[in-house]
């Protein structure tokens, strides 16, 4: 149901971004850019808490006319960025919280992968298909 | 062979055609192949030999259709009506030049000699193969492996003839076994030697064996059902044990592991990490696999294929697997994009690991574990089991426990991960047990529960419900070393676990100290009698523990992971072996295990540092938490007059 699936990195470059009409890849990119921003405001809003105090899940971070952008960041500030269309609006914000959920789980297993170098791309081929079936269900 | 078919080839074909020796005597041979039962007059004449030999032949030297039609037109066997010896080098040649990219001409053999690149094909393939020797610390000359990839799928009639040939050119170097088991790789070319070779070292030296098993490996990947008869044999000849049905079961299937290559697999395993039981960290098999010379992307993709739990390390059926993968790959297998039902870990357990399930269940306790590890042959399932059989009664009552509060697995029959666990359990309880002894004394210092995972797994052993910082004791740590420790989980709500059970029994200090003391090894405990004498006091605390079953899972994998840390010391010292020797002399362990004793010494004391720090800063945040808490009364006692009166 997302339209475009980016990881970012500690250091806010990409490690993975994906996106389904694929001709429009670019403006999703700099959606993505723009919104992590917005991430950045949100964690910092925190304070001093403490990072377990943290949510994960930052929830919507800025509707557009088209699609909504949503974020999520770990603990060890690697932040997912999903962009859903907003034709969409069956989606439900429990479901976007599952969806990050899943997405969490899977790039912790790619980070089990000893091969996986913390700061490559990602390459993994369940990390794909994972991101797949989260995408394909918008056509 | 004579040197009779050189000339002939010349000849009959009408050409000059310039073969080399090892040319000659590798055609000659893949002519003896294709023409099984007949002498080297001709091969059409004996019935299911020649064409559909030949034919085999050349599809498996992967040219395209048409590629081949033209082949066979140049040779002239369509115009003689069958291959004979000239028709058939010639045709050789031709698919070499194939292969090498030149047209499929007459001249094109003439003009160079393709000598050139048949060699660098066969130094292709012999690259291959030495560096999965090398994998193993076995460098042994790979007498004709070009052929390999030729006739990738030999029918096996040809193994039924590897029996009566004497090898043409087997340069027998330094493992005896190792030019028998390269006979069977290419099985079907005839390279006779293999049955005595291998009917030897038996009980010989391991990296004949090493050798054996690892160009099995490969072999019995490829040729599936047709090496069926070899295996069936070679099993026979070679232990006891084996099942020689599990082989002639499973033809043409590439992805199953025979028996063989399983022992060579386990024999790696334990090179890696001696005891059977637990995982190889990632780092660990990262080095390994990372030997094999395969690309990265393509070992993160076998890596992804085969830990199946994706905790980071493998046990021993996702090693194989992972390992067989490797050799699949390396034989050019394409890698599948999802791990064959073959290889899964639940069927590599159930298929193999049924006789060794009784000793997976008392894996750290075992003290018969390190003995029979050193002389570990086909009984040792036997021998371990036989040991083991008096723990398993005081054992089992934990492993039930920990399963009750153990997280659903994804895997259903995942009993080796599930051992593992138990034991792991036990044995951070027991450490943990001396670290509630130690607290029960109303300092709050550090414990000599050295490890990490102790003082998590203290935050799970109480029996209080309500999550308050105890009265009685300074846990404060304890709660701060859950969000510490805590990575990846949302269970923010977590934050104060309750504190430890006030005075865990006194008599118990000596003991878990003891027991604890010898967990810290990485390897097998010794002294089972106290862990037997421990597992009451863990069974009762085991009782009382109220299951959180999300921070448990939690704690589980970092467990594993400092389980792994802690065991990756010695893996790393024993990988630093790449040859695997079978029996590793008792003192080479003792010294081993020192040296993993005093950096597991030394990675607890650092765990300790830092439990220490953090109790200190925990201090702190109490202190200020208590003077607010003071403010607030005070205000309330001068609000209270009012309301009071």
């Amino acid at each position: 149901m997302a339209v475009c699936i980016a990881v970012i990195a500690k250091e806010n470059y990409p490690l993975y971004i994906r996106s389904i009409p694929t001709e429009n890849e670019l403006k999703f990119h700099y959606t993505v850019h723009t919104s992590l921003d917005v991430v950045d405001e949100k964690i910092s809003a925190m304070g001093k808490a403490l990072v377990d105090q943290r949510e994960l899940y930052l929830g919507l971070l800025y509707p557009t006319e088209d699609y909504k952008v949503y974020g999520y960041v770990t603990n060890s500030k690697v932040k997912f960025v999903m962009v859903v269309d907003s034709s969409n609006t069956a989606l439900r914000d429990n479901e976007i919280r599952s969806m990050f959920r899943k997405l969490h789980n899977s790039y912790t297993d790619v980070m089990c992968n000893p091969f996986y170098n913390p700061g490559d791309c990602i390459h993994s081929r369940a990390f794909d298909n994972m991101v797949t079936s989260m995408m394909m269900q918008v056509c | 062979m004579d040197p009779g078919p050189g000339g002939a080839a010349a000849g009959g074909a009408g050409l000059l055609l310039p073969l080399s020796d090892t040319e000659q005597q590798r055609y000659s041979e893949l002519f003896s192949l294709c023409c099984s039962p007949a002498p080297e007059g001709g091969s059409a004449p004996a019935p299911a030999a020649g064409g559909s030999k030949v034919g085999d032949l050349f599809r498996a030297s992967q040219l395209p259709a048409d590629t081949l039609h033209q082949i066979t037109e140049l040779c002239g066997a369509k115009r003689v009506g069958y291959f004979g010896p000239a028709q058939f080098y010639v045709a050789l040649k031709l698919i070499a030049a194939a292969q090498s990219g030149l047209p499929v001409r007459i001249e094109s053999i003439k003009s160079e000699l393709p000598l050139p690149r048949f060699m660098a094909l066969k130094n292709d393939i012999e690259m291959r193969y030495g560096n999965v020797a090398e994998i193993h610390g076995v460098k042994f000359q790979l007498p004709h492996p070009t052929l390999e990839k030729n006739s990738f799928k030999r029918s096996d009639e040809g193994d039924k003839k590897q029996e009566t040939k004497s090898p043409p050119m087997s340069p027998m170097c330094s493992p005896p076994a190792s030019p028998s088991n390269y006979q069977r790789i290419p099985l079907s070319y005839g390279y006779g030697k293999s049955r005595s070779g291998l009917e030897q070292p038996h009980g010989v030296s391991y990296e004949a064996r090493h050798s054996t098993h690892q160009q099995d490996g490969p072999a019995t990947g490829n040729y599936g059902s047709k090496s069926a008869l070899v295996h069936s044999s070679l099993s026979r000849s070679l232990s006891v044990e084996r099942e020689p049905q599990d082989s002639s079961n499973y033809p043409d299937d590439p992805w199953r592991i025979t028996e063989e290559q399983r022992e060579y697999y386990i024999n790696q395993f334990k090179s890696l990490q001696p005891d059977l039981n637990s995982f190889i960290s990632g780092s660990v098999a990262k080095n390994f696999f990372t030997k094999s010379k395969l690309p990265i992307p393509e070992l993160s993709h076998i890596w992804e294929l085969s830990d199946v739990d994706c905790d980071g390390a493998l046990t021993l059926p996702e090693f194989c697997a992972a390992f067989h993968l490797i050799v699949a790959r390396k034989n050019g297998y394409p890698l599948p994009d999802t791990l064959p039902e073959t290889l899964l870990p639940d069927y590599l357990q159930q298929a193999s690991f049924k006789p060794k399930r009784d000793c997976t269940l008392l894996d750290s306790y075992s003290e018969s574990l390190p003995v029979s590890q050193q002389t570990r042959d086909f009984n040792r399932t036997e021998k371990t089991s036989v040991e083991e059989m008096p723990d398993k009664s005081a054992l089992t009552q934990d492993a039930n426990s920990d399963d009750n509060q153990a997280l659903n697995i994804s895997t259903t029959a995942k009993t080796i991960p599930k051992d593992f666990k138990p034991s792991q359990h036990l044995s951070v309880k027991t450490v943990v047990q001396e670290s509630n002894t130690l607290k029960a004394r109303p300092r709050s210092r550090s414990y000599s529960s050295t490890s990490i995972e102790d003082a998590m797994k203290k935050g799970e052993e109480p029996p209080m419900p309500p999550p308050r910082p105890q009265k009685s004791h300074s846990r404060a740590s304890s709660l701060d070393l859950n969000k510490i420790f805590q990575q990846n989980t949302q269970a923010v709500k977590s934050g104060w676990l309750p504190p430890p059970p006030a005075l865990p029994p006194r008599p118990f200090v000596s003991q878990t100290e003891q027991v604890s003391e010898m967990e810290l090894h990485p390897q097998m405990n010794r002294a089972p009698s106290q862990t037997e004498e421990s597992s009451p006091t863990r069974k009762e605390i085991l009782l009382t523990q109220p299951p959180s079953k999300p921070i448990r899972r939690k704690f589980r994998s970092e467990n594993q992971m400092l389980e792994n840390q802690e065991l990756t010391p010695t893996s790393s010292v024993t990988s630093s072996l790449p040859a695997v020797k079978p029996h590793l002399p008792a003192q080479k362990q003792s010294s081993k295990q020192k040296r993993a004793i005093q950096t597991a010494i030394r990675k607890n004391k650092e765990a300790n540092a830092v439990l220490a720090r953090l109790n200190s800063e925990l201090q702190q945040q109490l202190k200020e938490v208590h003077k607010e808490r003071i403010a607030l009364e005070t205000q309330l006692e001068q609000l209270r007059p009012v309301t009071v009166l």
